[in-house]
């Protein structure tokens, strides 16, 4: 996807430049961009390093396994037809704190684990599309409820302090970067609360 | 409320800085020797984005600086700032639903081109802030369930990602 978006970049700027005489402009941006990019990641490095270092305090503390097992009630609202016990459930919760905290690293692992989970539910509720026969491929797995869910709220973003909009905030001269903190966590309390709204409304049919 | 907003905002980070610290050294946590080793990591995540930065930073300059996002810019903006969406927000958003670090390529020109706390440089700040990579995510995940139908999710995320959109434009003119 972004072999063709690049791409695109660079070939129409380049095409467009030489037909409207900015070439000149064309190079300097080149190469400036280029040392831009540097100086962007030695301001990113310090605000990465200390909220990566607090998160490993978190997470060795048990906080993050703790606020995993809070949102236990929230997993049982949106999800009421996985079985309490059932493993994916751990990978659910996971995610959604790895994504309330802003912890890619650590959403996309239990997010692909919770899918396969999902995919094993199926098989366990006797889905044919999900059945181990060797022939799942031909039938077209269509995608569960539980999955709709998961990935609605997943794209719905959850996460609650934009770290990285507050390094570029800061890179480029912003009189407060953290003024983005509020406003941010409210729009993204709307959208995700208009996604669970509509997780909930197509999970009834 | 936006005198509340900015205050929240201004507060939040040393609640947590403390609160986390502080159970950590409750739990018994060697919180000074985990912080450096967690710093490490995050270091490691910014040297691996680098090469990524720098290929789409060039891309967008190289767009911008030939006078194709002007040109683009011009067309949309007709359309969409009559709702109170500047013509630079639309590329933006579509880009996100893609790939996010293309997004911040256009991010970042935007702040360089209008200052960070104007208001599209705040409405940018936010709608960054609540909305995911659609596509992307969706590939991915999918895949790892093999899943080829995906159902509602398209519309689910497509509608949540309105609804972030509306609430940045609201909120940016609100603390602007």
């Amino acid at each position: 996807m972004l072999n063709y978006i690049w791409a695109l970049m660079i070939l129409i700027g380049v095409v467009y430049a030489a037909v409207t005489g900015n070439m000149e402009a064309v190079t300097d941006a080149a190469l400036g961009s280029a040392g831009e990019a540097v100086s962007l990641c030695i301001t990113m490095a310090g605000v990465m390093g200390l909220w990566m270092g607090l998160m490993r305090i978190a997470e060795k503390s048990g906080l993050i396994a703790g606020l995993a097992s809070g949102i236990q009630p929230f997993l049982s609202f949106m999800f009421p037809r996985i079985p309490k016990k059932h493993e994916s459930r751990k990978y659910i919760a996971t995610n959604f704190i790895a994504n309330i905290l802003g912890l890619g690293w650590a959403c996309t692992p239990a997010g692909l684990k919770a899918m396969e989970e999902l995919a094993k539910l199926e098989e366990e509720r006797g889905n044919p599309a999900y059945a181990k026969d060797g022939k799942e491929g031909l039938r077209g797995r269509a995608a569960s409820n539980e999955m709709c869910t998961f990935l609605i709220l997943n794209t719905s973003s959850l996460q609650l302090i934009p770290v990285n909009m507050i390094v570029y905030r800061t890179q480029y001269g912003s009189a407060n970067p953290a003024a983005v903190i509020a406003p941010a966590i409210l729009a993204t309390l709307f959208s995700t609360i208009i996604a669970i709204v509509y997780c909930k409304i197509k999970d009834r049919k | 409320m936006a005198g509340f907003l900015a205050n929240f905002s201004n507060v939040i980070i040393p609640v947590i800085i403390f609160y986390i610290v502080a159970y950590g050294l409750i739990n018994k946590v060697q919180v000074y020797e985990e912080f450096i080793g967690g710093a490490k990591e995050g270091l490691k995540t910014v040297v691996g984005i680098l090469p990524t930065l720098i290929g789409l930073m060039v891309g967008v300059g190289v767009l911008r600086a030939s006078g194709f996002m002007g040109f683009l810019g011009g067309l949309l903006g007709n359309l969409t700032e009559k709702v109170g969406i500047p013509a630079d927000i639309v590329p933006l958003t579509l880009v996100k639903m893609f790939s996010s670090s293309a997004a911040t390529g256009l991010v970042l020109d935007i702040f360089k081109t209008h200052g960070t706390d104007s208001y599209i440089g705040m409405l940018t700040s936010i709608l960054m802030s609540c909305t995911e990579t659609i596509f992307y995510t969706m590939s991915v995940y999918f895949l790892a369930a093999k899943v080829t139908k995906t159902r509602y999710t398209l519309s689910g995320a497509l509608i949540s990602m309105l609804a972030g959109l509306l609430a940045s434009v609201v909120l940016a003119g609100m603390v602007v």
